[in-house]
């Protein structure tokens, strides 16, 4: 198929960047959107052209590298998928493509469609994790039992790839789902009570350090979320918040 | 404690508690209103009530008016904060793919209904307030339901107050069901309270357009 694309290109994080047209053509159905950048960069390389920058690592949707706004949409039209299971079968010979980057202040743009996500790191890094010893005495942690709903449904919050499409597709820019995600995944576990007051109370601190916006419930976080992170985790996150306040 | 005041969970639940608090003043305006229908007499009992009573007068109202004025302001300052969390915009964002209209423009149906408020405020609450305190006249219980209906003579005002029910329905659709999950309430019930709310939303401002359209009719 024949399409157009329309790209984001910036030089570098303080340049202005504009979205420039590229026509490409022989786009196969069963290419990945990222095997028809790859193509596309192929031939502006042959050309002499700087090639557009994007991230990508394992290109089977666990990694959460690969990001990209398409038509407006995070990980485009597609549902619970990355940028790199979105097949060119979803669109059509002739379409216009629209291919920007993740946008948030907290998300700075390094080149083109590259963007900085390190705020998501530093929301990990204030809380995202719980203590345990594991200087060879380690204890195995089928040893505590565990409700089942609970571990459901910390599992579902722990498949979160950070990939920040929440955000991404958020008007508001907000990184609640993402945070909510990283919080809830502990909260529901006997091993993440220890530090659960301060855990929920830094990383929500630090999300608001970073500059993301207030959520304010429009759901289009859960329905872009290429791992289906669900809503009752921001509403979670919102009673431990309270509970943490109230107590600390 | 120092982090609940300035914390985005705060705002949010700050956010749908006073906005939860609106809604439950809403029905008892309502209910109240809706009485003007069926009896001018029942009408004028409870306004007389309402319009005298020192708790009310003196405690409640200034209750509703701090959170008419916080719910406003704080909707205000969100909007500032969210519009600059993503200070360069999309070329093509394609927000009716993953989230309602109503949801994502909340600011502007807020906006109409503010507005609304002002043009109440200067129709009833003014005029009463003048009536009460500044010209300090004796309490005539019987004048209520002829004042309402007063106001509703005109064709224009009538549209006027019929459009921002609309917005203020639309206002709600998001707003009453979106409050349960802001402060943390999603659960096995929450279908149910969602479904609640939806309908209150349509409900109640269709029977203040009801109300507004009878008066306007009848006399």
């Amino acid at each position: 198929m024949n399409l157009t694309l329309k790209i984001w290109r910036q030089k570098d994080a303080q340049s202005q960047g504009k979205i420039v047209d590229y026509p490409i053509s022989g786009i196969e159905g069963d290419m990945s959107f990222l095997e028809m950048l790859d193509v596309l960069n192929e031939e502006l390389i042959t050309k002499g052209e700087e090639p557009v920058v994007f991230d990508h690592d394992c290109r089977e949707g666990i990694c959460g590298s690969c990001s990209l706004q398409i038509n407006g949409e995070p990980h485009g039209p597609d549902r619970l998928v990355t940028t790199c299971q979105l097949h060119m079968r979803k669109f059509n010979d002739g379409d216009t493509i629209y291919i920007e980057p993740f946008r948030a202040k907290a998300f700075p743009v390094v080149k083109d469609l590259m963007v900085d996500r390190s705020a998501f790191d530093r929301i990990q890094h204030a809380g995202g994790y719980i203590s345990v010893n594991t200087s060879g005495n380690t204890i195995d942690a089928n040893a505590i039992p565990v409700n089942k709903d609970d571990a459901d449904d910390s599992f579902a919050a722990a498949t979160c790839i950070g990939c920040g499409a929440c955000v991404a597709a958020c008007k508001n820019a907000s990184a609640m789902l993402f945070t909510s995600a990283k919080v809830s995944q502990f909260a529901l576990l006997p091993q993440g009570q220890v530090e659960a007051t301060d855990r929920v109370l830094a990383m929500v601190n630090q999300m608001d350090e970073e500059g993301f916006g207030n959520c304010t419930n429009t759901g289009a976080c859960e329905i872009e979320c290429p791992k289906g992170i669900s809503l009752e985790n921001i509403a979670r996150m919102n009673r431990e918040y309270l509970k943490a306040s109230l107590k600390g | 404690m120092g982090g609940l005041i300035k914390s985005s969970i705060a705002r949010k639940v700050a956010m749908a508690l006073s906005g939860l608090f609106l809604v439950f003043f809403l029905l008892q305006h309502f209910s109240i209103n809706f009485t003007s229908v069926f009896s001018p007499e029942t009408f004028n009992e409870i306004s007389h009530f309402m319009g005298t009573n020192p708790v009310v007068q003196f405690a409640l109202q200034p209750v509703l008016i701090f959170a008419v004025i916080f719910h406003f302001v704080m909707g205000f300052i969100l909007e500032l904060q969210n519009n600059k969390a993503r200070a360069v915009k999309y070329a093509k964002y394609n927000g009716g793919a993953n989230a309602s209209w109503v949801s994502r423009n909340m600011i502007y149906s807020g906006l109409v209904v503010l507005a609304f408020l002002g043009l109440h405020f200067y129709d009833f609450w003014v005029p009463e307030m003048v009536y009460k305190y500044v010209e300090s006249n004796p309490e005539v219980p019987t004048r209520y339901f002829e004042e309402l209906v007063h106001k509703f003579e005109s064709p224009i005002r009538t549209g006027l107050y019929v459009l921002s029910f609309i917005f203020l329905a639309l206002h709600l659709w998001h707003g009453f069901a979106s409050s349960f999950q802001s402060v943390g309430f999603n659960n096995k019930y929450s279908a149910g309270a969602t479904k609640f709310a939806k309908v209150f939303a349509v409900a109640i401002p269709f029977g203040f357009v009801v109300i507004a359209l009878v008066h306007h009719f009848n006399h």
